[in-house]
């Protein structure tokens, strides 16, 4: 593990985040990503169709994962690329500088990748003297607020324009004082204009991958801003860094799982900029890196092959599900305390770090269940939560009072006699106190409940109780 | 002829029997959505039986317990074996009896089995009403504007939204208008609400605020989990818009004190 965890303290986190209104104004802007999605879907009749295609596409190059993995290396060599592959987050970060070092590199742009924050490479650059340079704009602004992100695809979502503004008068101060920042486009134009004399000098360039083609040996970036294609076209070499699920069989399989990706990420039907890169510049190139290579992580994803998590890998990182989620809707990304937030990040990020330190993000979900209503690839993603609550609850990790609290209730429950007697008591006890104002302020173990809410009195006597009496039956 | 006629005899016969699984919340805390639904079943012609029975057994599912769930998912089946169908008054213990019972006992063929033939025969009660006894209209008054909530499991297990529309249409007097996000949820999730109090709070309190910017009397749900969620925000914020749950609307039991209200007679 490469990026400190405070998935233990999510309830704190959360606390923290639900008090704070800067970030609550910035999240309201969430909800648009849902209508965006439903209009998009709802424009193309084929879209649910695509869905079912695109799941059997990863499940099947799941089943088939070390054969297309061969085949991707192999082309990938046929193209004059090299293919390295890391079992862990340290293993990768090695790789990566010790490329970088052989290219004599100062300086390292780097398009947007979730991977690279699961390993802390930017940190590692720093540590080994080069500069890393997020180029996506999103990526930019929370490097100058020694951030991670919040979101998979929008990383700052946290952040209000004011934020930014803010951000760039402090780390641009070569620039007039007295500049106009208050437009969404200045601020643009002005990281345009600082990122490009980035792009120019940088040695190396880094990009993730949506995709890598085991037929042609290709990755598959999409970006809106093409920082993406000047991360990679213009330093001397080239590095890409993708996880083993990465992989599609073919340019055709990347295609249809592209349709649907866009769509349920921001609503587009494709992203700006769709980029297929294949090895390094070839003689009548009249571009490209002279050297390029792909670093494959590992990091406890083979693990999940052939497991109960193994739907996670079929993720392919479009962030529908925390678009649609009411609890990230409420804190936003950071709560979730490790890299992945949100309902994917529920279910991946104890599958990496372990149930005791992620255990916490499983729990936290109310299992309204819309989240596997959106993604692309019909991941049961609170099937899977309630797996990890299985595996915490056998473990004997879930809080006491979770179990014994269960325990006392399931002992009634398997009584049914002895649980109408003890309901129909408990009923008319709390309607006594109630039953003068419909409701109770206060009750015994529901202070998470009458803290911030009524709690209804019952109305009196069972529903059984009263059915009994009335047909006659005797209990 | 001491025989009674072949053709009542019958009708008498096969008249549906419904097993109501009345669910543990409303068994404890409002048996007037219990009597609402027998109410409903019996205007619609069936015999309505009411099985000795706890709980669903969700709150253990939902919480990793899953011996204890298959415990009291087994003697809820075992309870009903003899209905013919199974009618819940809840979308979210109706979706665990009807997808998660099957997946519970995965493995276990017997079980599995009479888990499936369970699931087949249970349904949440309006769309019971609406899709098997084709029930499209009902008798019933209710004076106002409403708004219903589509609770989650409701929505996307059991395909329940149109069904409660179809026939709270039909209720003279009332009129229905669509939240913002109707189909987000409230923040209930069961133990969530206490477990994660705060958070459940920051949800349902989005939801209070679009229920109070759509200017509504009521809000209606096939739920009372969401709707004491729903009804004790709406009063802790000092709103006097009424929670309900639908099937009192369409039994016409609209006239009780709603969820949190004082019995009549007593001062609030």
């Amino acid at each position: 593990m490469s990026v400190i965890a405070t998935t233990l303290k999510f309830k704190e986190n959360a606390h923290a985040a639900l008090t704070d209104a800067r970030l609550q104004g910035a999240l309201s802007f969430s909800r648009n990503f849902a209508v965006r999605r439903a209009a998009a879907a709802d424009r193309l009749a084929e879209f649910e169709a695509l869905r079912d295609s695109a799941r059997a596409i990863k499940d099947h190059t799941l089943t088939h994962l070390d054969l297309y993995l061969a085949a991707y290396e192999e082309k990938v060599r046929e193209s004059g690329g090299h293919v390295h592959y890391a079992e862990d987050a340290e293993e990768a970060r090695r790789i990566i500088i010790d490329l970088c070092r052989s290219f004599d590199a100062k300086s390292v742009t780097k398009g947007k990748s979730m991977i690279a924050e699961e390993i802390g490479l930017n940190d590692a650059l720093e540590a080994a003297g080069m500069e890393p340079v997020e180029t996506d704009l999103g990526e930019y602004i929370i490097q100058l607020r020694h951030e991670a992100p919040s979101h998979i695809i929008a990383p700052a979502i946290h952040v209000t324009k004011k934020d930014v503004e803010q951000e760039f008068r402090k780390a641009h101060r070569d620039l007039p004082a007295n500049r106009d920042l208050s437009e969404p486009e200045a601020l643009l134009a002005e990281a345009r204009a600082i990122l490009r004399a980035k792009f120019l000098a940088a040695d190396v360039g880094i990009t993730g991958a949506n995709f890598l083609i085991a037929e042609t040996g290709t990755s598959i970036i999409v970006t809106n801003e093409g920082n993406g294609d000047l991360t990679q076209i213009l330093p001397k070499a080239h590095i890409v860094i993708a996880s083993i699920e990465k992989i599609v069989p073919t340019l055709e399989d990347a295609a249809q799982l592209l349709r649907v990706l866009s769509r349920s990420a921001t609503g587009q039907d494709m992203s700006v900029y769709t980029t297929l890169s294949t090895g390094p510049r070839r003689l009548d190139d009249p571009d490209g890196p002279s050297a390029y290579h792909v670093v494959i992580l590992d990091n406890g994803r083979s693990n999940m092959l052939g497991g109960e998590f193994e739907d996670m890998l079929r993720c392919i990182r479009c962030g529908a599900c925390m678009n649609h989620c009411p609890v990230y809707q409420a804190v936003g990304g950071h709560a979730y305390g490790w890299v992945y937030p949100g309902p994917m990040g529920a279910v991946l990020t104890p599958s990496l770090i372990g149930v005791v330190e992620g255990g916490q993000l499983p729990n936290a979900s109310t299992f309204c269940g819309r989240c596997e209503q959106v993604c692309p690839v019909r991941i049961p993603l609170p099937k899977m939560m309630r797996h990890w609550r299985e595996r915490e609850f056998e473990r004997r990790l879930s809080p006491a009072p979770l179990r014994y609290g269960l325990g006392f209730w399931a002992f009634f429950a398997k009584r049914p006699a002895l649980y109408r007697f003890a309901t129909d008591v408990a009923a008319r006890g709390l309607n006594l106190i109630g039953r003068s104002k419909g409701r109770l302020k206060w009750a015994p173990l529901a202070s998470g409940w009458t803290e911030y809410r009524d709690l209804v009195a019952p109305q009196g006597a069972t529903f059984q109780r009263q059915w009994r009496a009335k047909s006659g039956a005797t209990t | 002829m001491s025989e009674m006629p072949a053709a009542e005899k019958s009708s008498q016969e096969e008249r549906r029997k419904v097993g109501l699984f009345v669910t543990c919340l409303v068994d404890i805390m409002r048996p007037t959505i219990g009597f609402a639904a027998v109410k409903l079943l019996g205007d619609a012609g069936c015999r309505v039986v009411v099985p000795s029975q706890t709980c669903c057994g969700q709150p253990a599912y939902n919480s990793g317990d899953r011996q204890t769930a298959k415990d009291l998912a087994k003697q809820a089946i075992d309870a009903f074996e003899d209905c013919d169908y199974v009618v819940v008054p809840s979308g979210s213990c109706g979706g665990m009896l009807k997808t998660h019972y099957p997946e519970l006992f995965k493995g276990e063929p017997d079980m599995a089995a009479r888990a499936e033939r369970f699931a087949e025969k249970t349904y949440e009660l309006v769309s019971f009403l609406t899709d098997v006894l084709h029930v499209d209209k009902v008798n019933a008054r209710y004076d106002g504007v409403v708004a219903y909530h589509d609770s989650c499991a409701g929505l996307r297990e059991l395909g329940v939204k149109k069904q409660p529309r179809r026939l709270l249409k039909s209720v003279e007097g009332l009129t229905i208008v669509e939240l913002l996000e109707a189909e987000t949820c409230c923040g209930f999730g069961g133990l969530f609400a206490t477990k994660y109090g705060e958070l459940s709070n920051a949800i349902v309190a989005r939801k209070a605020a679009d229920i109070g910017a759509a200017k509504v009397d009521t809000v209606l749900a096939g739920d009372l989990g969401c709707l004491m969620n729903i009804a004790g925000k709406l009063q802790r914020e000092g709103s006097a818009i009424k929670a309900r749950h639908v099937a009192e609307v369409l039994a016409g039991m609209g006239d009780l004190p709603a969820v949190g209200e004082p019995a009549k007679g007593e001062r609030a």
